[in-house]
């Protein structure tokens, strides 16, 4: 069916062990080969037997190393997809694998859709057909889920930016449109000049977004860590003390919050996504119900949980409803104002989560810090207990996040250089309605990225902006 | 009480451009044919505007012509006017268009059916469509009967009733029930065809009035004349036999005093009253809704252009109204020129009943009914050239089903008529449907310079297309391919003679030998400009036809492929991947339900177009490309089983 080349990270994006990058397509060899140097420089994977496997590394455009790898090759049809494939093993972190995943899109591959290699396998022949239905879950339900995080992660700012832009590319668009529809009405004379500076500006424009990809924070990228507790445990002074360190970097969501708490924060090199919840109390006021079910939802997507417990005073029946929202999750509880006389001990708290959560599978990786987050004291061991949790791959990234951002930032490269397209037209000297090919294929690229289809829009824009005809 | 009653093979309803066109389809393919009219003396009436042509609509005419449609010889027999619009555009967007001598365009079609073997025209009202059950779903047409009760059985029926069902024309607070021009409207055939389980849905639309040309002064209007080189709309017409004295059309504006009658005026047009049930089309919008919907314009474009050269009067283009008669005058006379105008038709606008095309499939039939066709207005486009196109199709289809050949499928990678038809059976199109190049996305292979290159073929293979036309089709692709291929297997040295012709021309110097092509391809060289530096060419001219120089024709696509040859590359290589979903057919039967992995917006959108293949499947609204996946794995799987 397609026959272009695929890539994509075929293991789970943890931060410890190997990592495998996949590639499947008929160019799949030629484009590694792109980006793999050997040893001595001189061996090609095209030359390689199938299934066989090449020590060497990845290198940048520069010529730079990237990371140590390992290359396995398999040739068409021996292989999943049963097209030629080629897997680069490299090592296991976020970081890295993104970047050898980038070098391979660099070099002339597309991002693999969700179930796609999955979806080719079985086209392919590769998968018995009575797993169609199988496989077309898989499509069906990972592509609800991309999309889903796909317009979740967005920033609230970043997405107004990406609609922004698309409303401006979508107008000069129309303008030519409706121009060569209807010459008589509408003259194009001396427009090339204006939109070169106008395609000028939204390069800029596009570039600042890639670059703002580059650095992580186009999306919400980090660990979805909840601080959750009682009223005035101390969750906000948790918060305002990581936030207040001077090694955090701090960054407002505009658009994501509303009536909870949310920042990005970062510590020891790890980004963490941190939500405060309102203060959780048993209540039967509707509009506090309202505010535990939403801590239920976060809480729910939490890749980390942190509980504050007020030590002062005994566990009650609130604590019982926050406890049941930690399920399974990997959770730290932090036994706060130990500045006051304690009536908690870890020992209480422990056995606490022991008789109200039954349903929890293991109860030893809960971790407990004493802090005074008041006085500061407590929160760096807090922090280093996180750090490792983290190292030690207890918690992880969501990986889809990862994912996305890495789709965003191909989509915004692509929209890059179809902008750089039509500023070469202009400067060729190429008639306008070559121009709006490529400020079209840049607007569908934007649309990628909050997850919007092209459709009647152009049409729609000739109508509504312009007065046309006879 | 006995009654005629006939036996043919195509009953056609209809005599506008598109029934025309399905007509003689059917006839040339040697089926008996009927065309029903309201009024033989309204043959191919062009109600509206006096042209023929124009963006995009040109390249419709264009591609007529290379399948064996009328339109285009018979604008070429009865233009008084020819331009090229956008001619200093690229060459995908360069588009004819046509002044017609109305009467003349009329009176010449109806010759050309009249002298149409196995064709009969027959004035009368169709009232009803004969047909049986065929199973739960599904019908078959069997004729159809007029209103004095004669019956036609027919093996297809195509329906090509432009504005006439139901129509009603709004001037103000006066209505009539008519047609356009005062012809006599249809009234009954809407309530057979909703029997016949279709839906109808109400279009509207409009045209300005017509004045008297002695009343205008001229003095005061820009004049705008035609092209000195007048190109022929036909690939069959010899451009020398067409060169003649051309009329000119008039520019004036509107300005503020135009605007504010019609503002203040705006509660007795039937649109703003709400009188208008209609949809009408935002692109030929009527000068109220510009007044209102472009308040910030100081000022609007009008058109005054000639309805013939046997009668005064005047087209008055960009002031289509629904205004009252005395509102009408009072605006119109506030135009330059146009303050003494007298009216000799007020302007009007006109509503219908007409259908949503997604219960077609491309092929112009309806999905439940066996052998019923439609084309034009009736599908819910608007224009000349977009009804010819359908009417065409729709009779070729009608032609095909009873010959038990193939049908004609043109998919929008080849041709406009497969992207306007594409659009109209598979979007769920609110409005009139106008052709726009917009809506081409491969509209530099698709351009009205090669429609004979990209349709001929076809257009040979259903035998409406003569073998003598073809074979010169053969002779000029093959001349063409012969030169580009010379030209870019030519190199020239970067020797002194060189380098002083690049100067000259404002070129940079060569620093290797390069290729005849690769300087065609510099902004500012050409094909005619090398001609000094290659030395070849007469030789190899003289070689291949026996002459120093290519036609014209032959160099147009010679420096068209050459120069655009990297952006035409780059669409051929989207077609590629376009053609490969288009070839994944859609059992017509398939059970939607039965896959339980697509979204239920998507099951319900598919259970309602029903289309054909994966591609058309992939451009409904409300389908996403994980459901085209889901479905793709779906039918790969159904395959093996069966």
């Amino acid at each position: 069916m397609q026959t272009d080349t695929i890539a994509a990270i075929a293991t789970a994006l943890s931060n410890s062990g190997i990592g495998i990058i996949r590639v499947s397509g008929e160019d799949s060899i030629q484009i590694v080969d792109s980006v793999f140097h050997t040893q001595g420089g001189k061996k090609k994977l095209q030359n390689m037997e199938s299934h066989t496997i090449h020590y060497g590394y990845i290198v940048d455009d520069k010529g730079e190393i990237i990371d140590e790898v390992m290359v396995s090759v398999m040739k068409a049809p021996h292989s999943y997809t049963m097209e030629d494939v080629i897997e680069i093993n490299c090592h296991g972190g976020v970081l890295m694998m993104k970047k050898v995943l980038q070098e391979v899109l660099h070099a002339g591959a597309r991002m693999a859709e969700p179930g796609e290699f999955t979806k080719r396998a079985f086209l392919n022949g590769r998968i018995d057909l009575s797993k169609a239905e199988a496989v077309m879950d898989v499509i069906h339900s990972q592509n609800e889920y991309a999309l889903a995080s796909s317009v979740n992660q967005l920033r609230g700012s970043l997405s107004e930016e990406v609609k922004k832009l698309r409303g401006e590319v979508i107008y000069e668009i129309a303008f030519i449109e409706s121009a060569l529809d209807d010459p008589e009405h509408i003259s194009l004379d001396g427009y090339s000049e204006n939109l070169l500076l106008k395609v000028n500006e939204l390069l800029v424009r596009v570039k600042k977004l890639i670059d703002t990809a580059d650095n992580g924070r186009l999306i919400k990228e980090g660990i979805a860590t909840v601080i959750i507790g009682k009223p005035n445990a101390g969750k906000s002074s948790l918060l305002n003390a990581l936030v207040g360190e001077e090694r955090a970097i701090v960054t407002d969501i505009a658009g994501t919050t509303r009536d909870i708490l949310e920042e990005h924060i970062n510590l020891h090199g790890i980004g963490f996504n941190v939500i405060d919840t309102a203060g959780i109390r048993s209540t039967e006021d509707t509009v506090e119900k309202i505010g535990v079910e939403r801590a239920r939802k976060y809480a729910g997507n939490a890749d980390l949980i942190v509980y504050v417990v007020d030590a002062s005073v005994p566990l009650d029946e609130s604590d019982r409803e926050i406890v049941s929202l930690i399920k399974d999750r990997k959770v730290v509880i932090l036994l706060n104002k130990s500045d006051l006389e304690s009536v908690v001990s870890e020992e209480d708290i422990k056995n606490f989560i022991r008789d109200n959560l039954p349903q929890r599978k293991e109860y030893g990786d809960i971790e407990i810090v004493r802090t005074s987050v008041k006085d500061g004291s407590g929160v760096e061991e807090f922090e280093n207990v996180v750090k490792e949790m983290f190292f030690e791959g207890k918690i992880a990234h969501n990986g889809e996040i990862v994912i996305t951002n890495m789709r965003h930032k191909e989509a915004l490269q692509n929209a890059y250089d179809s902008l750089e397209l039509v500023k070469r037209s202009i400067e060729d000297g190429m008639e306008e309605d070559f121009y709006s090919i490529d400020l079209m294929d840049a607007y569908k690229e934007l649309g990628k990225i909050v997850g919007e289809e092209v459709g009647e829009d152009l049409v729609e824009e000739i109508f509504s902006k312009f007065c046309m005809g006879k | 009480m006995p009654e005629i009653h006939e036996n043919v093979d195509v009953c056609v309803i209809g005599a506008g451009h598109a029934g025309c066109e399905a007509a003689l389809a059917c006839a040339r393919l040697g089926l008996e044919t009927v065309i029903f009219t309201v009024s033989v003396d309204s043959v191919a009436l062009m109600p509206c505007n006096p042209n023929v042509g124009g963006s995009s609509k040109g390249h419709l005419v264009r591609e007529l012509d290379a399948l064996g449609g009328e339109m285009g010889k018979n604008i070429d027999k009865t233009f008084i006017q020819s331009k090229m619009l956008n001619i200093s555009k690229g060459p995908a967007v360069h588009s004819l268009r046509a002044q017609a001598d109305k009467a003349d365009y009329s009176r010449e079609m109806r010759k050309v059916l009249e002298n149409q073997d196995n064709l009969t025209i027959k004035q009368a009202e169709v009232c009803e469509l004969l047909w049986e059950q065929l199973d739960d779903s599904t019908k078959k047409v069997t004729g159809v009967k007029t209103y004095t009760g004669a019956v036609y059985e027919c093996k297809a029926v195509v329906l090509c009733t432009g504005t006439y069902l139901k129509a009603r024309c709004l001037c103000g607070e006066t209505i009539t029930y008519t047609g356009p021009n005062g012809l006599q409207a249809a009234t009954h055939l809407s309530d057979s065809l909703e029997e016949l389980g279709i839906e109808l849905r109400r279009f509207k639309t409009g045209t300005p009035a017509r004045m008297d040309k002695r009343s205008l002064d001229f003095s005061k209007m820009e004049e705008q004349f035609g092209d000195e080189r007048i190109i022929p709309f036909s690939f069959s017409t010899d451009p020398d036999s067409i060169q003649k004295e051309q009329v000119s059309c008039w520019l004036t504006y509107t300005n503020e005093k135009t605007h504010k009658i019609i503002r203040e005026n705006l509660d007795r047009s039937p649109i703003y009253a709400g009188i208008i049930e209609g949809t009408g089309p935002r692109y030929c919008p009527s000068i109220e809704d510009k007044v209102v919907k472009f308040a910030d314009k100081e000022r609007h474009q009008v058109f005054i252009e000639p309805e013939g050269l046997h009668t005064n009067e005047m087209y008055v283009s960009g002031m289509s109204s629904s205004l009252p008669e005395d509102v009408q005058l009072a605006m119109y006379r506030t135009v330059p020129g146009l303050e003494k105008c007298k009216i000799v038709r007020n302007a009007y606008a006109i509503e219908y009943d007409c259908i949503n095309a997604k219960q077609l499939y491309p092929t112009l039939e309806f999905k439940t009914v066996k052998g019923l066709f439609s084309g034009g207005q009736f599908n819910g486009s608007s224009g000349y050239e977009e009804a010819a196109c359908q009417g065409l199709v729709a009779g070729i289809n009608a032609a095909m089903s009873i010959l038990n050949r193939e049908p004609l499928i043109l998919d929008r990678s080849e041709s406009y008529i497969g992207v306007l038809i594409d659009d109209l059976v598979t979007k769920d199109n609110r409005e009139p449907y106008r052709m726009m190049t917009s809506r081409a996305e491969y509209r530099l292979l698709l351009r009205q310079d090669n429609a004979d290159i990209r349709l001929r073929e076809k257009g040979y293979q259903l035998g409406l297309i003569t073998e003598e036309q073809r074979e010169r089709l053969l002779q000029k692709k093959t001349l063409i391919d012969a030169e580009i291929s010379r030209l870019k297997n030519t190199s020239v040295g970067a020797n002194r003679e060189i380098q002083d012709f690049l100067e000259a021309h404002g070129s940079s110097s060569l620093k290797t030998a390069a290729s005849l092509a690769e300087l065609i391809c510099r902004p500012e060289l050409n094909y005619k400009m090398i001609e000094e530096i290659d030395e070849g060419r007469k030789d190899f001219a003289r070689k291949k036809i026996g002459a120093d120089f290519f036609p014209a024709e032959v160099i147009e696509q010679v420096e068209i492929e050459i120069k655009y040859e990297g952006y035409i590359q780059r669409q051929l290589r989207q077609v590629e991947q376009f053609k490969k979903m288009e070839k994944k057919k859609i059992p017509e039967d398939l059970d939607y339900d039965r896959i339980p992995s697509l979204r239920i917006e998507a099951r319900q959108k598919l259970k309602e177009f029903r289309p054909i293949s994966l591609g058309q499947a992939s451009r409904i609204s409300g389908v996403s490309p994980a459901d085209v996946s889901v479905l793709l794995v779906y039918l790969e799987h159904g395959r093996e089983e069966d």
